[in-house]
């Protein structure tokens, strides 16, 4: 348990809050964990105070924090097993390139969570900010795998170069959710315009009328379809796109009744 | 500073040195016959012993380089170190800050390195860039293939207008030779088009890529320049651009070179050995390009070797990037450099999957086992064309090992193993040969005197590698050879030790080299006129602003040549 005594005022850097870094460690160890105020090198326990103990494994390890830490970048990166629950909001990056295991944050969270994600479970109660399962900057390879669920809204440019896994956002999305996508499933409650700009593969479902670009091209109209291995109810318009690009494969259902 | 190399296993080909068990001796940053009284001494027992390793053909600095750095952020997550008390944080891979590649070519023994391309507008930015790349000697490759005034004498005729103006772009630019990429093409790239063979002509200029070419050589000779022309040349990457490759080298026939060395660097040999009319049954051509080396005194080429991964290309052919970028479908970026050239950068990932790399792979290994005198094959990936020159030690593997060269050719595309000739070579490189591709062969086609041997007044700069030749059978524990030859026990510049055990333990910041050839005073007047008026019409900047100072440079060297032409 991780309960939060203060925040610096820039970001903290805080990778180390982890399953796999937490694993087979001491109170005290823990507490001595390398993270960065800003360019200042200092201790995790300067900013929360631990109690309870670790497990051995990563697997067998579950990491709470006990309240709001909207600055704290990094939470669970490359995390490959165990569960970290958040009882309030975290700052950017939480779950990026987590592997497998699982995040909740009972909050909201900052801009590019599970960015590059490949396995494992991000669920989100509140809302994302904006590249919510992004590629990291300049990349055209983004997430890969796992499944990240929120529950709330989301930013811009949701699944940006989404490759693979699935990304659910229950409420609305920003513009250009699904930009540059490639394989994957993105799910949006409902989206603003762009939806899916420049995709290449993968399928968009949007539960609720969205203004497309030109240059997705209406094909068909199904009934509750099965698409990426999940069935939706409903009556759904199917566009093909982005064709603009070459070769695209994309698709986008859109739920008209 | 005196310091001695105790004992190690010294390759030297050009003092005929193979493998002789012997000492080093290092006095004031050279090398000499004995040094006398208190000295450090290293003992190198059981390791080879090599000079310096030369870069020929790197993109390390410069406008582009700085473009792509600028576009692959993605490509900083690889690398990443924190500072050192001596050294400073670092990332990149196949965009490496200007540190690392410092640092890293250092490790690798490295201790001199030419940039492949200074745009003579960007010639200051450069030179602020080599600035910042520490632990070598540094030189750069002025690009001049569609260069206005050198078309615009050279389609006139005047020769010596032209030879007098590409030397004072040399001394304006701090140059050390002249490149010449996709001649004319990049200048037609300004107008939407590329030259496709050697008699197109370039738009608005009386001339073609032959004359320009052929001129640039006899530029070269009549300046006496120490290395010969350095040339890219048209179709770079294109399906059966062997022929438009095999009638370039041609040209040279016409050429009398003024030094002892050849009159035409055919560099990246890889990306202009290509068969086949379709990308279907695109093929290996390696056997016609190392046979028109084999058959000429006057041509020697740098591989280009690809190594399968994830990299950046950058060329000052921007045609070509474009093109390249519309088959990938990845981000793509290209620059004006008004006058001058066109480049572009665009990312590439070569697949083991793929058919075509898969031949491209095997291309590089083909030129350099199928050319039979090692002083006229060079050990370059166009970095980071190719591949990143971090992957020097695998094809260094490769070089020397059949069997570690038939372990990836069977992992590849049935197509790739079908249209190249690499399985039926059996040539395997000794530790001689490598040290010509690596460092020797290099200083003699870039006319240093002073580098690539350990003859005595050579430069202190020294490789010591971790392996025992006589112990070693390459040909089976290649995977050993490329560890030792990924971080020597010590690198050596200018008789200080930089590099221990794989560790830079002293930072220094090396010289630059450049070209300053005279000509005759009047002519240079009569061209300087000309140069004027291209400024005031068409060029963004002030004359005034264009030439580098000394002062740019980290120790500049100047290479006098006193060209006599009249
Ligand atoms: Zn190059």
């Amino acid at each position: 348990m991780l309960e939060p005594v203060s925040q610096p005022e820039c970001g903290l850097v805080a990778e180390v809050v982890s399953c796999d870094v937490f694993a087979g460690r001491s109170r005290k160890e823990i507490e001595e964990l390398e993270v960065y105020a800003g360019n200042r090198r200092r201790k995790l326990g300067d900013f929360f105070s631990v109690s309870g103990s670790a497990a051995d494994s990563p697997e067998e390890t579950r990491i709470v924090i006990a309240g709001s830490v909207e600055r704290t970048k990094w939470i669970g990166r490359g995390m490959s097993a165990g569960e970290i629950v958040v009882e309030g909001s975290t700052g950017m990056y939480t779950g990026a390139w987590m592997k497998g295991g699982r995040i909740v944050v009972k909050g909201s969270v900052d801009s590019f969570a599970g960015m590059m994600m490949d396995g494992g479970e991000l669920v989100v109660q509140g809302d994302a900010g904006d590249y919510l399962g992004c590629a990291y900057r300049g990349e055209w390879r983004g997430m890969r795998g796992g499944s990240i669920v929120v529950h709330g809204n989301a930013g811009s440019e949701a699944g940006h170069c989404l490759s693979g896994g699935r990304v659910t956002v229950k409420g609305r999305a920003e513009s250009f959710a699904g930009v540059r996508m490639h394989s994957g499933l993105l799910v949006l409650g409902s989206a603003e315009r762009r939806v899916g700009a420049q995709m290449t593969g993968g399928s968009i479902v949007v539960l609720a009328e969205t203004e497309l670009l030109p240059s997705f091209e209406l094909i068909e109209r199904v009934t509750s379809p099965e698409i990426e291995g999940v069935r939706f109810e409903g009556v759904f318009e199917v566009y093909a796109g982005d064709l603009a690009e070459r070769n695209a494969k994309g698709r986008v259902y859109v739920k008209v009744e | 500073m005196k310091l001695v190399l105790k004992n190690g296993y010294v390759f030297d080909p050009i003092n005929g040195i193979d493998g002789e068990k012997m000492d080093i001796f290092i006095e004031d940053g050279r090398i000499v016959e004995e040094v006398k009284g208190e000295a450090e001494v290293i003992d190198c027992s059981g390791m080879v012993v090599m000079p310096g390793g030369v870069e020929i053909h790197s993109h390390i600095a410069g406008g582009k380089v700085n473009t792509a750095r600028l576009m692959r952020p993605e490509d900083h997550l690889r690398n990443v170190s924190p500072r050192t008390a001596i050294t400073r944080s670092v990332c990149g891979y196949s965009t490496p800050s200007t540190f690392l590649t410092g640092y890293a070519y250092s490790k690798l023994g490295y201790t001199t390195a030419f940039t492949a391309a200074l745009p003579p507008l960007m010639a200051r930015h450069t030179h602020e860039e080599l600035h910042d790349i520490p632990m070598l000697d540094k030189g750069a490759l002025t690009v001049m293939g569609n260069n206005w005034l050198v078309m615009r004498y050279l389609s006139e005729g005047r020769i010596e207008h032209a030879c007098a103006y590409v030397a004072w772009l040399l001394r304006a630019t701090k140059g050390y030779a002249i490149k010449a990429v996709n001649p004319g093409g990049s200048e037609a790239w300004g107008w939407g088009r590329d030259v496709r063979s050697l008699s197109d002509r370039v738009p608005h200029f009386d001339i073609t890529p032959r004359e320009i070419i052929s001129g640039l050589m006899e530029i070269n000779e009549r300046l006496s320049l120490p290395h010969s022309l350095h040339l890219h040349p048209n179709n770079l990457g294109r399906v059966g651009n062997v022929s438009t490759t095999l009638e370039t080298l041609e040209l040279t026939r016409e050429v009398k070179p003024s030094r002892e060395r050849q009159v035409l660097q055919l560099t990246h040999a890889q990306f202009h050995s290509y068969g086949g009319d379709s990308w279907r049954n695109f093929s290996s051509a390696a056997e016609s390009i190392a046979e028109a080396v084999n058959s000429s005194d006057r041509l020697v080429l740098d591989m280009g070797q690809v190594v399968f991964g994830d990299t950046t290309t950058m060329t000052a052919d921007g045609p070509m990037e474009y093109y390249l970028s519309s088959l990938t479908g990845l981000k793509w970026a290209n620059k004006d450099i008004e006058l001058e050239t066109a480049p572009g950068v665009t990312p590439f990932v070569y697949s083991e999957k793929s058919p075509v790399s898969g031949v491209q792979w095997a291309i590089g290994l083909e030129l350099a086992l199928l050319v039979r005198e090692p002083m006229k094959v060079m050990l370059t990936t166009d970095h980071p064309n190719g591949a990143p020159f971090f992957t020097y030690p695998k094809i260094i593997g490769w070089l020397m090992s059949a069997r570690s060269r038939e372990r990836v050719l069977n992992s590849l595309h049935p197509q790739a193993q079908r249209n190249t000739v690499l399985g039926s070579l059996d040539r395997e490189y000794t530790f001689q040969e490598i040290c010509w591709v690596t460092r020797a062969a290099q200083a003699k086609s870039l006319g240093l005197e002073n580098k690539g041997h350990l003859g005595a007044g050579a430069d202190a700069d020294v490789a010591v590698y971790p392996v025992n030749p006589e112990e070693t059978d390459p040909s089976r524990e290649y995977e050993k050879v490329e560890r030792a030859f990924s971080a020597t026990a010590y690198t050596v510049k200018a008789g200080e030790v930089v590099v221990r055990n794989g560790e830079v333990v002293r930072v220094v910041s090396g010289r630059t080299l450049y070209v300053d050839a005279r000509v005759d005073g009047e002519l240079e007047r009569e061209v300087l006129a000309d140069v004027d008026y291209y400024f005031k019409r068409f060029y963004s900047v002030n004359l005034a602003n264009y030439p580098v100072q000394e002062v740019y440079l980290t120790s500049p060297q100047a290479v006098k040549v006193d060209a006599g032409v009249r």
